[in-house]
């Protein structure tokens, strides 16, 4: 069991975290946050394995994994 | 289910003023990560540069100073002689390190100053609009090599960690990049080390951190990160160019 969580309004719409994830299981938003930025967000949260590689990419420390 | 990856202690809760994909903000989050591992924070002082990461003294939840242009290794060394006891880090771009301040990390380098040195290289002055910096590729288009850097009139991209390493002073020297995890995974082992061997009082250390400029080089984050990969780490090589043996 893995999750993460995406803070959206930290979040920069740099899409970095996309070819991160070894799942292809992150993509962006088609709704803006507070800055403008086209957020990131997971789909299929049962495929997350919590590698959080994801996370290790994002220059904003938008994403918070848990095991 | 436990937090197994957040924000560490050692950075304010401040959103970095850093353009969306720049590099600074994961080298930020490395740094702060090994100041928590160590637990060395509250013991600290960083010296922050004139550059994007002017601010870092805003995001680091630290003691900071903000140095002069190309002046930080200078501020650093006064801090730790006059405070030994203290953990003394430089954040300095390569328009700070390589150009104004090239005269300060050589002879601090060369003086064995045990400080760390944390040196984004990214080819370029970023906060200043795109200009040329000593590291900029042969070739590469910038605001004052329009037709490409010509070493003819404008030398060689200087290769900062090889060159330091020849000084006699220095304890370690690594190249790291953070396109991609693996790399990222290698650059905080090489952060590590570095303040390792200031902790061990073994000397100067410094790791130089390949990173991008996606607003400058005119490319989205990703295509940043590949061009990256392409062109810099085949003249920039990645790896240790100087260890002592008990932090290797
Ligand atoms: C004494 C002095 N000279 C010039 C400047 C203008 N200046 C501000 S930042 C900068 C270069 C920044 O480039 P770099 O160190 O590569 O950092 P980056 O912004 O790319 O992170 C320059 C030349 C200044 N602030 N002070
Ligand atoms: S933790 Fe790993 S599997 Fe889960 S979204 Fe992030 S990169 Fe993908
Ligand atoms: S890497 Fe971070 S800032 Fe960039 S899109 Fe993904 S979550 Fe947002
Ligand atoms: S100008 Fe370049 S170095 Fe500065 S914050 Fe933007 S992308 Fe990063």
């Amino acid at each position: 069991m893995a999750k993460i969580v995406v803070d959206e309004e930290r979040c920069k719409g740099c899409e970095l975290c996309i070819p991160a994830c070894p799942k292809h299981i992150m993509v962006m938003s088609k709704k803006f946050n507070k800055k403008g930025y086209y957020p990131a967000k997971q789909v299929k949260p049962e495929e997350c394995t919590g590698c959080a590689f994801c996370a290790m990419v994002c220059p904003d420390i938008a994403i918070e994994v848990f095991k | 289910m436990k937090k197994v990856f957040g924000r560490p202690k050692s950075l304010t809760k401040d959103p970095f003023t850093y353009c969306p994909g720049c590099h600074h903000g994961i080298a930020h989050r490395l740094v702060a990560e090994v100041l928590d591992e160590f637990g060395i924070r509250e013991k600290t002082i960083g010296i922050s540069p004139v550059g994007c990461a002017v601010f870092t003294y805003a995001f680091f939840d630290c003691d900071m100073i903000c140095a002069a242009h190309g002046r930080a290794p200078s501020v650093a060394t006064g801090m730790k002689r006059s405070k030994p006891d203290s953990i003394v880090f430089t954040y300095q771009g390569d328009g700070d390190l390589a150009a104004i301040g090239m005269g300060e990390i050589v002879h601090t380098a060369n003086r064995g100053e045990s400080i760390t040195v944390i040196f984004i290289n990214n080819a370029i002055y970023g906060m200043t609009g795109g200009q040329m910096a000593p590291t900029t590729l042969v070739g590469q288009v910038t605001q004052t090599s329009p037709y490409g850097r010509d070493p003819k009139t404008m030398g060689y991209p200087i290769k900062v960690a090889e060159m330091l390493s020849t000084l006699k002073g220095v304890a370690y020297i690594s190249r790291v990049a953070l396109s991609k995890p693996a790399y990222v995974l290698k650059a905080k082992k090489a952060i590590r080390k570095a303040f390792q061997s200031q902790i061990e009082g073994k000397g100067f250390s410094l790791v130089e951190i390949l990173s991008t400029c996606p607003t400058n080089w005119g490319l989205s984050p990703i295509e940043a990160s590949k061009w990256l990969e392409e062109n810099m780490i085949p003249y920039y090589p990645l790896g240790e160019f100087k260890t002592p043996e008990e932090v290797s």
